[in-house]
């Protein structure tokens, strides 16, 4: 080969370079046997403490989810897996059919009339869709809930530094009164304590401010619960890892979004539309792509190029192969265990169920409290179940008013786990007890 | 060689129109479900009326066979790595080792919200990543958070942004200047940040035009956006004067490091005068393109820009635990700081950046850099092969990709576009066309290391030939493709008509 390019070495091709700057010593290690390397990686595996090995109730966005067997074994297909983007629709019609498909499905799970083909994640898919309410509105000022979770809330007020929004975060029940010049109302339903929000109400004062309503939603919650489009929302956001993805310890994920058909335009990311071949046969493409930046470059309507393909590609075998029975059975379960399981907690002494209102499958506990300090009463509790192995979430890490437990349920959550949390919090507080009386 | 057609047997669906393969709403009937989850009916009595849904669930109902065979059929109509050469300009389409995926999955049930105590694996690994992406490329410190190239893009302007304003310049520094062969996600990150763009020309030599950029610089600069080498496949000749042009005036510079597989042990970003540079794993690294995604897109920086850094940052103690400086839960966590703060909710994408780390151990530093000298010498060799035939956009050595132009083709009536449909036929993947926009009629190729010699004279014997049916016969050439799955597709009828849903049967 180096005979065919006229040249001795490679290095005669790299005249370009410093010289000063030419093949650097790096300081890496030497290279493994794929063996080694196999053995290696599952050492640091070793290190931690998977979801299933013990009580497990951390939830929120990410949620442990059961896959069926046929959704890695079909969404992970070598052809589907090692394809990218499908810039040449008469090989890539697997792909292109697939997400038109995952669009589909979104768009009736949402009762929204269009979905894209992904987003990165939850997060910053709530950024993208403020933008885009900035945009469709021409204002500046971004008004979220502050029982959004924290991460988006956190995520959007970083996108937010690029063009210089206003950021406004008030209590969901607070929106209307804010909405006075605002570009969106962003509300989550079921928020990140697991409560029911009347969203109908929160579109209503967002169009008479003439801004629009984003609603963060999580998948399995709408097989059961009155969905984005029929609340009069505008853009429906969310994580979509629930849906068939693994947890993964952050990602990749999928982030949700879907519009009504009239903000299509303003739409970040790729869409999938359907079309006919030269012979007649139906077909997709990429479509709509004067949005995007590899036309429209600084005046397209996002940045994002590589999104998140093969997860909606699993998203979309996942529905696939729950239907609208399955989907509702997993949602079903968690509502079913979590108030189970809140009726038994809120009967410990010195716990109550804080979450305000009704709650979907997940709830904040008030607990007692275990030490006075930075650690509030929720916090401590968590370590306290930790020393337990049991994983749940303390509030005051994010939620600084608020020093709770949260308490996630699923599908996954097992009767002997709801049993460990119980005796759990019981022992932990009742030994607290002894030593306050012993003082 | 011809690209396999695959035979899928006729389901016996009636399609509203003539269809590879029916949709899943087209196979749908009521009442057939498959039995992964069942239960959970009290539910119902815990969710009051005015929240339940009253708008019809329409998802489909199908049996598991149906799905599975559904899917697979879908499957065998995509052109992946897995099936043959692929070679995409720009998008390093290099094989995808096995094991990658396989250790990946020793992950996949953690919560990214666990106490930190339980992922030490999970953040031993990250911190290993990063400080190994420091050495590569020559850079102080890493963000693992962005999940593509774009979002590193958008994460670095943020952190121009900071960085001016924390010098008191925020408000006079408003331009961010990119060459004309850059990408597009470029101009459109430093948009996203508020900033106007301008687009500086390339020389004769396909080299940032030297004197143009100076031209364009000014106290009013936030930066440039450059990539090396750049999307012609060519080095920048005078890289360092470039760079300093950009730091005289108090502007930083960004590496776009989509073509990073070019330097892999050959040379640092962080030598040659970049202040920062994003790392596509799913490019140079090797982690499967997923159909268009996922990807990931860490960022290595210098010292100055460390502190702006999006958190949280992973820390290392005294006993070599880590932790997450701003949720810690040792002690008091960390504020913000001048970080910008989070991009995404959890710390990166994570499944992707263990694939991408077991490749780095995998190779160690020899073997990165036989990886990027071997794509080096595939792009010079099948260049070699097809000057003769094609116009050569810049012809000097390249890196590991090159830009043909179609140029002569197009005279004889047959455009990049054509090319691209024929060798569809040939069996081969199409390259880039179009882009970068500077070259007319541009055919990108980047063969990567992955190849062996007898795939890339396959390849190269395929191009020839379309070259000569342009001259002889170039009606047979813009009637390809005629051996894939489907003939050209209407994508002008998609766009002004657009069908983005299935339209559920009557």
């Amino acid at each position: 080969m180096l005979e065919r390019v006229g040249i001795k070495s490679v290095d005669d091709l790299l005249t370009a370079i410093p010289k000063d700057a030419l093949r650097p010593k790096l300081g890496l290690p030497v290279g493994m046997s794929e063996l080694e390397i196999q053995a290696h990686l599952e050492s640091l595996a070793a290190k931690n403490r998977t979801a299933g090995a013990g009580p497990f109730f951390l939830g929120g966005p990410v949620q442990r989810r059961y896959i069926p067997a046929a959704v890695p074994v079909l969404a992970l297909r070598g052809e589907f897996l090692t394809a990218y983007t499908p810039y040449q629709p008469e090989v890539s019609q697997g792909t292109l059919q697939s997400i038109f498909e995952y669009q589909s499905l979104i768009s009736e799970l949402l009762a929204m009339e269009v979905a894209n083909s992904s987003m990165y994640e939850g997060g910053s898919a709530v950024a993208e869709a403020a933008f885009m309410a900035v945009r469709t509105t021409g204002r500046k000022k971004v008004v979220m809930a502050s029982e959004v979770y924290f991460e988006f809330r956190r995520t959007v007020r970083t996108y937010a530094k690029g063009p210089d929004l206003e950021i406004v975060e008030v209590p969901a029940r607070d929106l209307a009164s804010a909405a006075d010049g605002a570009a969106c109302l962003i509300v989550q339903h079921p928020d990140a304590f697991g409560g029911l929000v009347d969203v109908r109400s929160v579109a209503d004062a967002a169009h008479a401010a003439g801004a629009l309503c984003i609603q963060v939603t999580e998948p399995h919650a709408n097989a059961l619960l009155e969905p984005p489009g029929a609340l009069g929302v505008d853009i429906a956001v969310g994580e979509g890892q629930p849906l068939g993805i693994p947890m993964s310890f952050g990602g990749p994920y999928l982030g949700i979004l879907a519009c009504r058909m009239a903000l299509v335009r303003q739409m970040p990311g790729r869409i999938v539309g359907e079309t006919h071949d030269a012979r007649g046969m139906r077909g997709f493409v990429n479509t709509l792509q004067t949005r995007e930046q590899h036309i429209r470059r600084e005046k397209a309507t996002s940045n994002i190029c590589t999104n998140e393909a093969i997860a909606a590609i699993t998203a979309a075998v996942y529905l696939a192969l729950m239907g609208p029975e399955g989907l509702s059975a997993a949602a079903r379960l968690g509502v079913a265990k979590a108030h189970a399981l809140a009726h038994r907690l809120g009967a410990l002494p010195g716990c109550s169920v804080s979450t305000e209102g009704d709650f979907f499958d997940r709830f904040a506990l008030r607990v007692p409290t275990l030490a006075p300090g930075r650690e509030g009463s929720g916090y401590a509790m968590r370590n306290a179940l930790l020393v337990d192995n049991v994983l749940v979430e303390a509030s005051s890490m994010h939620y600084g008013d608020r020093d709770d437990l949260i308490i996630q349920c699923t599908e996954m959550t097992t009767e002997a786990e709801m049993d460990a949390l119980v005796a759990a919090i019981e022992s932990i507080a009742a030994s607290v007890r002894e030593t306050v009386t012993a003082r | 060689m011809t690209i396999r057609t695959q035979v899928i047997p006729d389901s016996g669906v009636k399609t509203a129109v003539p269809a590879l393969e029916p949709l899943l709403v087209e196979i749908h009937e009521a009442g057939r479900a498959g039995r992964h989850v069942r239960g959970g009916e009290e539910a119902d009595g815990h969710i009051p009326a005015a929240f339940r849904r009253k708008v019809s669930l329409g998802l489909p109902e199908l049996t598991e066979p149906q799905v599975v065979r559904h899917f697979t059929h879908l499957a065998q109509l995509n052109y992946a790595v897995d099936t043959g050469m692929y070679p995409l300009g720009s998008c390093t389409m290099k094989y995808n080792p096995k094991i990658n995926d396989r250790v990946a999955s020793l992950f996949a049930d953690l919560h990214p919200k666990q106490p930190q105590s339980t992922v030490q694996g999970a953040l031993t690994l990250l911190a290993e990543l990063e400080a190994m992406l420091a050495k590569l490329t020559g850079m102080d410190a890493v963000t693992l958070q962005p999940a593509a190239g774009a979002q590193a893009e958008f994460t670095a302007i943020l952190m121009f942004k900071a960085y001016h304003q924390k010098r008191g310049e925020g408000a006079k520094r408003r331009r961010v200047i990119v060459p004309d062969t850059a990408h597009g996600t470029n101009p459109a990150s430093a948009a996203m940040c508020g900033f106007q763009v301008t687009t500086v020309k390339s020389d004769a030599h396909g080299n940032i035009d030297l004197a143009s950029l100076k031209a364009a610089l000014g106290d009013d600069v936030v930066g440039l956006m450059l990539t090396n080498p750049n999307t012609l496949g060519l080095f920048e000749e005078r890289l360092r004067e470039v760079c300093d042009a950009v730091h005289a005036v108090g502007g930083l510079v960004y590496g776009d490091g989509a073509n990073m597989n070019a330097l892999l042990g050959v040379a640092r970003p962080g030598d040659l005068g970049f202040d920062c540079i994003h790392i596509n794993v799913h490019k140079t690294f090797s982690t499967p393109h997923g159909a268009g995604g996922p990807g990931a897109g860490p960022l290595c920086v210098k010292e100055p820009l460390r502190a702006f850094l999006p958190k949280p940052w992973i820390v290392r103690d005294e006993q070599g635990r880590y932790h997450l400086d701003t949720a810690r839960d040792d002690q008091p966590p960390a504020g913000l700081g001048d970080s910008i703060g989070r991009v995404r909710t959890f710390l990166g994408n994570f499944g992707v950046l263990v694939r991408a780390y077991t490749y780095m151990r995998t190779l160690g530093e020899e073997g990165l850099a036989e990886a990027s000298n071997d794509a080096i010498l595939a792009a010079n060799y099948l260049l070699a092969q097809l000057r003769d035939s094609y116009d050569v956009a810049f012809d000097r050595a390249c890196m590991h990709e090159f830009v043909l132009s179609a140029s002569r083709q197009k005279k004889q009536g047959v455009s990049a576009l054509d090319v691209a449909k024929a060798l569809i036929d040939e069996g081969f993947h199409p390259p880039t066309v179009y882009f970068p926009l500077v070259v007319p009629e541009a055919l990108m190729i980047e063969p990567t290391e992955t190849e062996p010699r007898e795939t890339l004279d396959a390849f190269a014997a395929a191009m020839i030939r379309i070259a000569e049916r342009a001259k002889t016969d170039p009606a047979s050439v813009k009637a390809a493709p005629k051996n894939a799955p489907l003939a050209r597709l209407d994508e002008v009828t998609a766009a002004r008509n657009p069908k983005l849903t299935w339209q559920r049967p009557a």
